[in-house]
């Protein structure tokens, strides 16, 4: 059953030079308690798809569609709604844990301030909750930690601290936008980890967002490739690393360095610009399969095998493939 | 090989200045210790390492865009931290640098051309600045005529490729590059990291290539160098070191690194170390590595091992290598 369900989001930025169509009708459904990859580019739309859900846009931009959690719509919602569900059923950690966390105040005390905008626990209990928190997070000695000031965590522990508060009013949806890009690999892998152990635990669904194919393969179930605003290739995590059905996840998984390579393999060309998408599929200048029906029609979301894909060449694409016997 | 730099006991301390409006304090970070390694001509050195190992700044002394606090650093046969500012003006044209950020290491009011034809004016290089300019962004895979263009009506992909070309402009010897892809797209980085191969096939230039993703440098590298806190703790051939890491952090950070392939992910054994790296201003005594290391004994605390030759052909500063 899924808990947050995205239907034919558009998201769009008045600039002075025209509309900027960031999101071009994005569907996208997260299960109960899987943790679910978005891979993009930059420019794919992958934050602003969910940053539109959170309602966390700027008010210029446009956004129409539907965002559903737990039923409850919240586009178009009053600010009301949003603010019972945000951070109670559905929050959102970022790349920047300095910027997640207030500098003049203990650390405690900002979870405290999380607990306590969707409950009325006490101040005491609250604290006790902190605690407990920190705790989850494999952050140690958590009651001295807890008064402790931002600039006294290291950027690892920071990070820690802001999934505390995200996981605070046991959401039904946790937001995880680049979580560890700001962050060394060693301190990657342990956020990683108690991102993982907080879904087991907590059977919370987790939605990561990552250019990082490496991260995907290690922690998701399922995969959502996005490219110029809209969605093109969803599958399992064996299946989308195994089968790749859509061009530019071939592309992608391609360009990464394989042992024992010469020379990689770029997707030439470059993203769309998103004030003038082409008419069809976003991918299309830069793809090989590309045909006149690619250039003129949009193409939608179609089964193939046990994935979906957004690609109307699919079974040439598939030969090819298997033809060169992998994505490598 | 030919030798084409040699970096000896490498050492750069920064002091630290705080007045707090009661004292002033004064500390030192010593942000690299004793380092030392060579690089041979059409070579590449892969200097990896998490942040505050320093690997930025030994590129910036080699650059001499920071004086050395000890130590010699060779080019060519000559010392640079001996040099005068009129001799390593002269040499600098040998040795070039590209910058991790395409977007601020270009002058967005200056045409991509005149960024590419300053180090020519600069240098008081003769001949048509133009031909040159036009030449250099053929190298690089963009058009002549994208020289009257500025930097925003380029990709990142592109900017950074203009940057190699302003790089290239005076013909180096040795460039550095400090983490030159990582702000681009990995369908970029590809294409870019293509180039640099190609330049060097072409062109016989040495690199030295300083980034935080292993698989990079593990596909352009010849012989790679794993800092930590300041101090080399592992160097040798990639091939040795990526199949046989001996000291511990190396294996530690191999195994960090996810890999694209979900299935090699699930049965990976993965070596998980606890906490941040410690302040490069108080450093922990003897090896620095042991604070985190699962390895460690009184010895480490006491003694700072030194890097030494093992039978795998790489050396290693671990007082018990794996």
């Amino acid at each position: 059953m899924s808990v947050l369900s995205i239907k034919n989001l558009e998201v769009t930025f008045p600039t002075p030079l025209g509309d900027l169509k960031a999101v071009r009708g994005i569907d996208l459904d997260v299960e109960a308690s899987e943790l679910m990859g978005v891979v993009g580019e930059s420019g794919s739309g992958k934050s602003v798809t969910f940053l539109a859900a959170m309602g966390l846009l700027p008010s210029k931009a446009r956004v129409s569609g539907s965002v559903t959690i737990d039923g409850q719509e919240l586009i178009g919602a009053s600010s009301k709604v949003i603010r019972s569900v945000r951070g109670k059923s559905m929050s959102m950690i970022f790349q920047d844990p300095l910027s997640a966390l207030n500098p003049v105040h203990r650390v405690g005390d900002q979870i405290v301030e999380m607990i306590q905008a969707h409950s009325s626990a006490t101040d005491a209990e609250a604290w006790k909750r902190a605690v407990e928190l920190l705790d989850i997070v494999g952050i140690p000695q958590p009651e001295e930690r807890a008064s402790q000031y931002p600039h006294e965590f290291s950027g690892g522990m920071r990070q820690r601290v802001v999934i505390a508060m995200a996981i605070a009013n046991d959401p039904k949806v946790l937001i995880a936008d680049e979580p560890t890009t700001a962050l060394d690999v060693t301190v990657q892998a342990q956020i990683l980890e108690v991102i993982q152990r907080i879904q087991d635990r907590f059977r919370t669904a987790v939605v990561l967002i990552t250019h990082d194919l490496g991260v995907i393969a290690r922690v998701a179930h399922r995969v959502n490739v996005l490219y110029a605003g809209r969605n093109v290739e969803r599958a399992t995590v064996d299946e989308l690393f195994a089968h790749p059905t859509h061009p530019y996840t071939q592309g992608l998984l391609a360009s990464l360095p394989h042992e024992g390579q010469r020379r990689l393999t770029p997707i030439t060309g470059f993203p769309p610009n998103m004030l003038a998408p082409p008419p069809g599929c976003g991918f299309a200048p830069r793809c090989s399969f590309v045909t006149e029906e690619c250039q003129s029609a949009l193409p939608g979301m179609k089964p193939f095998g046990s994935s979906e894909t957004a690609c109307t060449r699919v079974d040439a694409v598939s030969v090819e493939l298997s033809r060169r016997g992998g994505h490598g | 090989m030919a030798e084409l730099l040699r970096v000896d006991g490498l050492v750069k301390n920064f002091e630290l200045r705080a007045n707090t409006g009661i004292r002033k304090t004064k500390r030192t970070v010593q942000a690299v210790s004793d380092v030392s390694f060579t690089v041979g001509r059409g070579e590449t050195l892969g200097i990896v390492g998490e942040s505050g190992s320093g690997k930025t700044t030994v590129g910036r002394c080699v650059m001499g865009l920071l004086e050395p606090t000890s130590g010699s650093i060779v080019f060519d046969g000559h010392d640079l931290t001996k040099l005068s500012f009129e001799e390593m003006r002269v040499l600098r044209r040998r040795l070039q640098i590209v910058f991790q950020d395409p977007f601020a290491s270009l002058d967005p009011k200056m045409t991509v051309g005149s960024s590419i034809a300053e180090p020519l004016v600069v240098q008081e290089v003769a001949g048509d600045h133009n031909e040159r300019v036009a030449e250099m962004l053929n190298l690089v895979g963009l058009a002549p005529d994208h020289a009257k263009r500025f930097p925003h009506e380029f990709s990142g992909g592109q900017r950074q490729r203009v940057g190699i070309a302003r790089a290239l402009a005076l013909d180096p010897d040795l460039i550095v590059l400090d983490e030159p892809v990582s702000a681009l797209d990995v369908s970029i980085q590809a294409g870019v990291v293509n180039l640099f191969a190609d330049l060097q096939e072409r062109l016989g230039m040495s690199y030295i290539f300083i980034a935080h993703d292993l698989s990079v440098v593990r596909h352009i590298a010849h012989n790679v160098a794993v800092m930590y806190l300041g101090r080399i703790v592992e160097i040798g051939k990639k091939e040795d070191i990526y199949a046989n890491p001996r000291h511990p952090y190396t294996k530690a950070l191999l195994s960090a690194v996810p890999l694209p392939n979900p299935t090699v992910e699930r049965t990976r054994k993965r070596i998980m170390l606890e906490g941040d790296v410690p302040s490069p201003v108080d450093p922990p005594s003897g090896c620095r590595f042991r604070t985190r290391c699962w390895k460690a004994t009184e010895k480490c605390a006491q003694e700072t091992p030194q890097l030494t030759a093992t039978g795998g052909g790489q050396s290693v500063a671990c007082h018990f290598p794996e």
